[in-house]
């Protein structure tokens, strides 16, 4: 499975804004690349992104190909309650990785 | 049988004349194929029109922080932000960037609830040429809120492989 980086405070006081970053490594082939012998390199991208904090949905991203490779992706959170923080990357064969992260909420 | 070789020297000819025009044809088209057809203002204003319908967008809002001036298209950071309280009564529920002249003009699109806190997301974007790019919100009362942002490109993506 691809390498991903996680960055989701461990602590927050309730009700703070915390951010949410998230990397994941990935070609992000766009489908309009050739190689020398004019072939195009098929597309193969991250097209989804989920992410959940204690089994809701708190943010979602459809991506394209206009996104770079390795794709990178802030946003930001009310800390509501202590628990786990959820992302799943979604590619085009529909192969899935997750990661999680456990917040403290106080 | 002098008559059947005429006939047959003329569909000789013109089956020739035709194998020319295609063979001129084909020395031609791979020429347009080869270059993956670029998105313009045009087709983005087609892909805003699929994402928000017959709605009215308002300028505002929205601002994109990109630099004006990239040297390297493979990999831009790219921050969109919209003004908003982000209450469960008034706040973004999607954010929509496109762009003018890759080959596709969608970039991303991102969907955020109230439980965001505050309406900003960043990325990555591939920038083929310089171009204007543009995002658009949708707030929960159903409005829309475009800014934009012109990037100058230096070494554009995916140059290499032209």
């Amino acid at each position: 499975m691809a390498r991903a980086l996680v960055n989701i405070p461990r602590k927050a006081k309730r009700g703070e804004v915390i951010e949410i970053k998230a990397l994941i490594s990935h070609p992000m082939e766009t489908g309009y690349r050739r190689d020398s012998t004019g072939k195009v390199y098929p597309r193969d991208i991250i097209n989804r992104f989920v992410c959940t904090y204690n089994g809701a949905e708190i943010f979602r991203a459809d991506l394209f190909p206009a996104i770079a490779a390795n794709p990178f992706l802030s946003f930001f959170t009310v800390a509501t309650d202590s628990g786990v923080i959820a992302l799943q990357w979604t590619g085009d064969d529909g192969q899935t990785q997750t990661e999680m992260a456990n917040i403290t909420v106080e | 049988m002098s008559r059947r070789s005429t006939i047959a020297r003329s569909t000789r000819r013109r089956f020739l004349a035709a194998a020319g025009a295609a063979l001129a044809g084909s020395a031609v088209v791979p020429v347009v194929l080869v270059r993956p057809a670029r998105a313009t203002p045009e087709t983005m204003a087609v892909a805003i029109r699929d994402v928000i319908g017959e709605a009215r967008v308002r300028e505002g809002r929205v601002k994109i922080d990109l630099p004006p001036l990239v040297e390297n298209g493979n990999s831009v950071t790219m921050t969109v932000s919209v003004e908003s309280p982000m209450t469960e009564a008034d706040h973004v529920t999607g954010i929509f960037v496109f762009n003018e002249k890759n080959p596709q003009p969608n970039v991303g699109s991102f969907h955020l609830t109230p439980r965001a806190g505050k309406a900003r997301v960043s990325t990555r974007i591939r920038l083929g040429d310089t171009q204007t790019v543009v995002a658009i919100a949708q707030l929960s009362d159903g409005s829309f809120w475009s800014g934009s942002a012109d990037v100058v490109v230096t070494v554009p993506a995916c140059l290499e492989y032209e």
